[in-house]
C-alpha cells in the first residue's frame, strides 16, 4: 500500500505541477455548471438529478471526454520517455504501479466533483433540496468516473502513444455510454443486454437516489477488471 | 536447487547469468550468455552498439524476462523472486531516463520512499549521495532543465539511494564532457571498492581505467571474459610508436630490427616519418629500435610503447563475429 501511495502522490503532483489538473477542473466546473444551471430554471425545481442523470449532453458525458484526457499519459508517457525502466526495476509489484496511477487520476476527478458541491449548496439556498439523492448521485458519479478512468489506464498501458491511448479510451467509454440510447434501435431480445452493458444505465439508476448493490457491483467489476488487464499488460515485458 | 543457491551465497557470487537468451520476434538479441560476477568486482561489458549489452543488463535487473536461461542476483532468481532481487540492485538505464517534471530533491525522495530508505537515515543518506554525485547545486531545479552531465549524475544518485550491493550502469559516461567522464570514473572506482559494479560501454579506455574484468559481447554472444591485462596484449606483443627525421629508408631499417614483427607507416609530422611497430611476443624492442635509428643517422623524435592492444583484441573479436553474421 505504501508503494501505491508513493506512486499516487507522484502522479498527483505531476497533475498539479502541469496545467492538466487546472484545465480539467476548470472545464468540468464551467461546462457542467452551465449544463446544469441552464435547465434548472426552466424546470424551476430544487433538484440535482439533472446534474447526475446521464444524457447525450450532461456532466457525465463530459467525463467521457475528460477521463481519457486525464489517464492518457499515465503509462504511455513512461514508455515514451523510458522512465518505465526505472519504474519496473524498483521493488514494486505491477499492480501497485497501476493502482497508484489510477488512484491519482481518481483523486483529481474527486477534487473536481468536490468543487461542484457548490451547486447543491446554491440550489438548497433557493429551495428545499432532498439531500439523499444528492449523496447517491455523487457516489454514482465517482463510481462512474472510476470505471472510465480504469479503462483509460488500461488504454495507456498498451501503447506508448498518448494520442492513441486517448482515442481508444474515448471510443470504448463513448460506446459504453451511448449504447444506452441505442437500446431502442436493437431487437427487443438484445435490449436488456445493451442496457446492462451501458455505464449510463447504472448511473441513471443511482441518480434516482437509490444505491442499488447491482449498480455498485457493475462499476466495481468494470473498474477492477480493467485494472487487472492493465496489470497483465504491464507485466508483459517485451519492451 | 536450494543447495545450489546456498553454495552461491557462500562462494560470494553476486551475479550469475545462466545461458541467457532473448529473442525479439525473429531477431536474436542475446544468445546463450553465461558468466559470474563475484562480490566486489567491477566488470565492464564491452561491445559494439547493438551487440546485446543493454539487453543482457535489462535481463539482470528484471526489466526484461529472458526467453530462456536465468539470472541470479545475490543468490536470488530474478524471475522467481523479482522484488527481493530488485532491492539488491541499483540500476542506471541507458541515457538516464528521468521524470522531467520533478525537482531533483523531490525525485530522489520519491525513489527513497519506494526503496524504503526511511526516517532519520533518509536525510543523511540523501545528503551523502548528493554530495558524492555533486548535486547540491541543482536540488531545487527541475530535472528537465538539467544538462546531460547533471542528468547522468541524478541517474547515478537514484541508483545509489538504497545503498545497493550491486550497481548496474548502462553507459554511465555517454554524453559527458571529458572532465565529467573523469569524475564519474573516479566515482565508479570508489564505488567499486565496496560494491559490485557492472557497467557497459563502447569506450575502450573506460574499461581499462575502471574495471577488474572485461566481458566482450558481440552479435549477442559472449566472446571474451578476462582481465584487461589479459585482453590487452594477451599474446605478450607490444606496440611501439616511432617518429624519425632523416634521409635513410626508415621503414626497411625498422623492419629489419630484431624483435619487430611488422611495421605500419603512419602519417608523420612535416619533415618526419612515423611508424607503428609490432613486436614479437614477449619482446620489448625499444632499445634495438633506438640503436638502429642512431646507427643509420636517423634523428629520433618520439619513441614510446602504446597500450592499445585491447583495441586490437576488441576489433579482432567483434569483427570476426560480424563477418560470421553477414
Amino acid at each position: 500500500m505504501r508503494n501505491v501511495l508513493a506512486v499516487a502522490r507522484r502522479e498527483l503532483s505531476a497533475y498539479f505541477n502541469s496545467p492538466v489538473a487546472y484545465i480539467v477542473i476548470v472545464t468540468f466546473l464551467a461546462v457542467a455548471g452551465w449544463m446544469y444551471f441552464s435547465t434548472l430554471f426552466l424546470f424551476g425545481r430544487a433538484d440535482m438529478r439533472p446534474f447526475f442523470q446521464p444524457s447525450p449532453f450532461s456532466p457525465a458525458m463530459l467525463l467521457v471526454i475528460l477521463a481519457p484526457a486525464i489517464t492518457m499519459r499515465l503509462i504511455a508517457e513512461e514508455r515514451k520517455s523510458g522512465t518505465i525502466e526505472l519504474l519496473l526495476t524498483m521493488p514494486m509489484q505491477d499492480w501497485e504501479i497501476i493502482f497508484g496511477k489510477f488512484l491519482a487520476a481518481l483523486a483529481l476527478v474527486a477534487v473536481g466533483l468536490l468543487l461542484t458541491f457548490a451547486y447543491p449548496l446554491t440550489v438548497s439556498s433557493l429551495g428545499e433540496l432532498d439531500w439523499g439523492p444528492v449523496i447517491a448521485g455523487y457516489v454514482g458519479m465517482l463510481l462512474f468516473a472510476a470505471s472510465l478512468l480504469a479503462i483509460g489506464v488500461l488504454c495507456s498501458t498498451v501503447t506508448e502513444n498518448q494520442i492513441v491511448a486517448f482515442i481508444v479510451a474515448f471510443l470504448v467509454s463513448g460506446f459504453l455510454y451511448y449504447v444506452y440510447w441505442l437500446r431502442f434501435f436493437v431487437p427487443p431480445l438484445l435490449s436488456p443486454i445493451f442496457e446492462f452493458l451501458s455505464v449510463s444505465f447504472h448511473l441513471d439508476n443511482l441518480s434516482r437516489g437509490v444505491i442499488d448493490s447491482r449498480d455498485v457491483v457493475y462499476y466495481l467489476s468494470l473498474t477492477f477488471g480493467a485494472l487487472l488487464l492493465a496489470t497483465q499488460a504491464l507485466g508483459r515485458r517485451h519492451a | 536447487m536450494l543447495g545450489k543457491v546456498v553454495s552461491m551465497v557462500e562462494s560470494q557470487v553476486m551475479v550469475e547469468a545462466r545461458s541467457l537468451r532473448k529473442d525479439y520476434g525473429s531477431t536474436l538479441a542475446v544468445d546463450d550468455v553465461s558468466f559470474q560476477v563475484s562480490r566486489g568486482e567491477v566488470v565492464g561489458f564491452l561491445g559494439p552498439n547493438g551487440a546485446g549489452k543493454s539487453t543482457t543488463m535489462k535481463m539482470l535487473t528484471g526489466y526484461l524476462s529472458p526467453t530462456a536461461g536465468s539470472a541470479y542476483v545475490g543468490g536470488l532468481d530474478v524471475a522467481a523472486d523479482p522484488i527481493a532481487a530488485k532491492t539488491k540492485i541499483g540500476y542506471l538505464p541507458e541515457s538516464a531516463p528521468l521524470y522531467d517534471d520533478m525537482m531533483v530533491a523531490e525525485f530522489l525522495r520519491y525513489v527513497a520512499d519506494i526503496r524504503r530508505v526511511d526516517g532519520a537515515t533518509r536525510r543523511e543518506r540523501l545528503e551523502t549521495i548528493c554530495g558524492r554525485c555533486g548535486l547540491n547545486d541543482v536540488l531545487g531545479k527541475n530535472v528537465g532543465q538539467l544538462s546531460k552531465g547533471y542528468r547522468q549524475r541524478v541517474g547515478l544518485a537514484q541508483a545509489m539511494v538504497h545503498d545497493p550491493d550491486l550497481l548496474i550502469l548502462d553507459e554511465p559516461t555517454s554524453g559527458l564532457d571529458p572532465n565529467q567522464i573523469v569524475e564519474i570514473r573516479a566515482l565508479i572506482r570508489e564505488l567499486g571498492s565496496e560494491k559490485t559494479v557492472i557497467l557497459s560501454t563502447h569506450i575502450l579506455p573506460e574499461v581499462q581505467a575502471s574495471c577488474d574484468r572485461i566481458i566482450i559481447i558481440s552479435g549477442g554472444k559472449l566472446v571474451a571474459d578476462a582481465s584487461p591485462e589479459m585482453l590487452s596484449g594477451g599474446d605478450g606483443a607490444s606496440v611501439v610508436r616511432v617518429s624519425v627525421k632523416g634521409d635513410a629508408p626508415a621503414e626497411s631499417i625498422f623492419a629489419g630490427v630484431a624483435g619487430v614483427r611488422d611495421v605500419t607507416v603512419l602519417g608523420g609530422e612535416p619533415g618526419g616519418q612515423a611508424f607503428r611497430l609490432r613486436s614479437v611476443s614477449g619482446e620489448d624492442p625499444r632499445e634495438a629500435i633506438f640503436r638502429a635509428a642512431v646507427d643509420n643517422g636517423l634523428v629520433l623524435l618520439d619513441l614510446h610503447r602504446e597500450q592499445v592492444s585491447l583495441e586490437e583484441t576488441f576489433r579482432q573479436l567483434t569483427t570476426t563475429e560480424d563477418g560470421a553474421h553477414a
